[in-house]
């Protein structure tokens, strides 16, 4: 075994030590500890585990290099996955925490005064939940493989029991303050490295600085030069490409921040607070700890870009040979995410836009993984990152199992099949729900379905058609009821499923699109994975309509409404219902 | 008007306010006045550019705080803190 694949398995041993660690001493004794951590969890806290539940697999792995091959079309992630914290912290979290229940199909269920609005809640819940998972479970399955050269199936199998450990034990508890550790081992494997090739470059540590600085020894900015470099090669130009037309842009960021809003695994986080103070509060500790990542991320992805050419071609027209590429090179080779075709027969690799181009595949996916290797950093920097992608898709999987396994345990079970349970055998029935839910995962994950690709962006989709659009209504508006909450969400994840399936199938299966000679973004140019918004604004409408349509909201759902919207008496509300 | 009435009303605007904000950064200067702001430049950056991968984000940031404590103080002044 070579010195790096022994500091890897040493580095993503120790780190799996210290969650089964937490999660000994984090077991859930009750309910109230199993769902909401029995909410007491410091803010600050919450926001680093918010941090780690959030930031998964794709945010850590795959979103630098998106941002290296699309550049500016890629800000439509950056900016949606950190803009819904500002609807999160002004327009539901808040008031959910007043509200002081354990689930969010939970809330759905009281302000519409309806078992079926929960119901449909729940089954919107799974469906976006489970799209999200499975990418999660992809990403431990492909780290294992690539760093520990482990088949991605043990990878996989070692991935559900380390959660299975904290998740089962210790509910949300477990999980909180497994999440408080994993932000910080992928927080600072996504930074180590990003700091010493920002001192390579550009003599600047700070690389949110060092990307808008000049390069070393030279009198031209890294952005400028990036562009030149990449333009003269045939590529679109970094800094101004965008994706698709501004309406796609725009559609598409706006989908990503309210369905970040109305994801449950996040919204869930804020339970776990002690007072709506903390919410409002906590909401902005999670943006600072996302930020820590999300502002780099663009220097990661440019600076990485920029290192692959110099690395290929060090001056124009002088090619790197085949023969003497370097191991990583040939590492990725391995694993199908990088190759080369030599066209020309010269023996030399040419890299560029053009139909000559030699190099026949680069993923997005190395970018993050490859970039320190890439950048030739010690052996101990590229087994952190090993560690660290394994942490952000192991705590977002188990926030979102929590999610899912909660709104079966507690929503269907405890509410409509079977209200006599004690709390004890709630409790069981949530580790026992939990454990069938991580296999479940764990199945998809080893038989990814045909939806698996680009997954991610979808789930954002469908919590943003669906859950979102409900909750706000319920809290600024009193009027809304139950039929209009209920016909709102079937039509908005409707119109949603519709948009997307069209194009890539019914169930994703692909010979069941049926688009006919239509483009898949037909509907003003906006990409299947940006249509949440439109089927937001349905479910706003419909809702409308149909309340108007139907009989009034009962008049104790006013008083509620009035009661979660200040912030007195959060302590108590729990035990009043 | 009900202290309770008044004091969501004051939460609305603030609310309001902040989303004008939150709104005019990311949507207004990230993406639609993306290329006219690149005419202007921040060290290396584009100026569209730079609210579109890091501006937005610290915005945001103060946004969030910036309303956490002033509904903080909403709240002592109409008597609805925890």
């Amino acid at each position: 075994m070579d010195n790096l694949k022994l500091m890897t398995y040493i580095v993503v041993f120790a780190s799996f030590a210290l969650y089964f660690g937490i999660a000994w001493w984090a077991r859930a004794g009750s309910t109230s500890e199993f769902y909401v951590a029995g909410k007491g969890v410091h803010p600050v806290l919450n926001g680093m585990a918010t941090g780690a539940d959030w930031m998964s697999a794709a945010s850590f792995i795959s979103m630098a290099g998106m941002i290296a091959f699309m550049g500016y079309g890629a800000s439509v992630f950056l900016m949606g996955w950190t803009g819904g914290y500002v609807l999160l912290a002004m327009l539901l979290a808040p008031y959910m925490r007043k509200h002081g229940k354990f689930t969010v199909p939970e809330f759905i269920g009281d302000r519409y005064y309806s078992n079926t609005a929960r119901i449909v809640a729940v089954a919107c819940l799974i469906i976006a939940s489970l799209t999200y998972v499975i990418g999660q479970m992809k990403g431990v399955g492909v780290a294992f493989s690539r760093f520990l050269e482990v088949p991605y199936d043990l990878g996989l199998y070692i991935g559900m029991f380390v959660v299975w450990v904290y998740a089962v034990l210790g509910g949300m508890k477990g999980i909180t303050y497994t999440q408080i550790a994993q932000y910080c081992v992928l927080i600072f494997a996504y930074t180590v490295p990003a700091v010493f090739i920002s001192l390579e470059l550009t003599g600047n540590p700070i690389p949110q600085l060092g990307l808008g600085s000049k390069l070393v020894g030279q009198d031209v900015y890294l952005l400028d030069k990036l562009d030149a470099i990449i333009t003269d090669l045939g590529f679109k130009d970094f800094s101004t490409t965008a994706q698709g037309s501004t309406v796609n842009m725009f559609a598409y960021t706006m989908s990503l921040m309210i369905g970040t809003a109305g994801l449950p695994h996040v919204i869930m986080r804020f339970f776990t607070v002690p007072s709506v103070k903390a919410a409002r509060s906590s909401a902005g500790w999670a943006l600072v700890f996302i930020a820590a990542l999300y502002t780099v991320a663009p220097a990661v992805g440019a600076m990485a870009r920029l290192n692959l050419h110099n690395t290929i071609e060090p001056t124009p027209g002088d090619y790197l040979a085949y023969d003497e590429r370097p191991q990583w090179f040939k590492n990725w080779e391995n694993t199908g995410l990088l190759a080369f075709e030599d066209k020309n027969g010269d023996g030399l690799i040419q890299y560029n836009a053009g139909p000559e181009n030699e190099m026949v595949k680069v993923d997005n996916h190395i970018m993050v993984l490859a970039n320190p290797e890439i950048a030739k950093l010690p052996n101990w920097v590229i087994a952190l990152v090993a560690a660290g992608g394994l942490a952000a898709a192991l705590s977002t999987a188990a926030g979102l199992l929590l999610a899912i396994s909660s709104s079966i345990s507690h929503d269907l079970m405890k509410s409509v099949l079977t209200p006599n349970m004690t709390e004890k055998s709630e409790l069981r029935a949530g580790r026992i729900v939990m454990t069938l839910a991580i296999l479940v995962a764990g199945y998809l994950g080893l038989n990814p379905p045909a939806f698996a690709a680009g997954t991610v962006a979808m789930a954002f989709g469908l919590a943003a058609a669906s859950i979102f659009p409900a909750l706000m209504m319920g809290i600024f508006s009193k009027t809304i009821n139950k039929q209009g909450a209920v016909a709102g969400m079937i039509a908005g994840i409707g119109v949603t499923l519709f948009y997307v399936f069209q194009h890539y199938g019914i169930m994703f299966v692909k010979e069941t699109a049926f688009l006919g000679d239509m483009q898949p973004n037909w509907f003003f140019g906006i990409d299947p994975k940006a249509f949440g918004v439109v089927g937001a604004v349905v479910n706003f409408a419909v809702a409308y309509v149909v309340t108007k349509m139907t009989p009034p909201v009962p008049s104790d759902i006013a008083a509620m409404v009035d009661n979660f919207r200040i912030p007195s008496g959060a302590g108590a509300a729990a035990a009043d219902h | 008007m009900s202290d309770h009435a008044s004091y969501w009303k004051a939460n609305v605007r603030l609310m309001i306010i902040c989303l004008v904000i939150w709104f005019a950064v990311s949507f207004g200067c990230g993406i639609l006045l993306f290329e006219p702001l690149n005419a202007i430049k921040l060290g290396g950056y584009k100026l569209g550019f730079w609210f579109a991968s890091q501006g937005s984000i610290y915005t945001f940031l103060f946004l969030i705080f910036f309303y956490a404590a002033r509904m903080n103080k909403l709240d002592a002044e109409h008597g609805v803190n925890e």
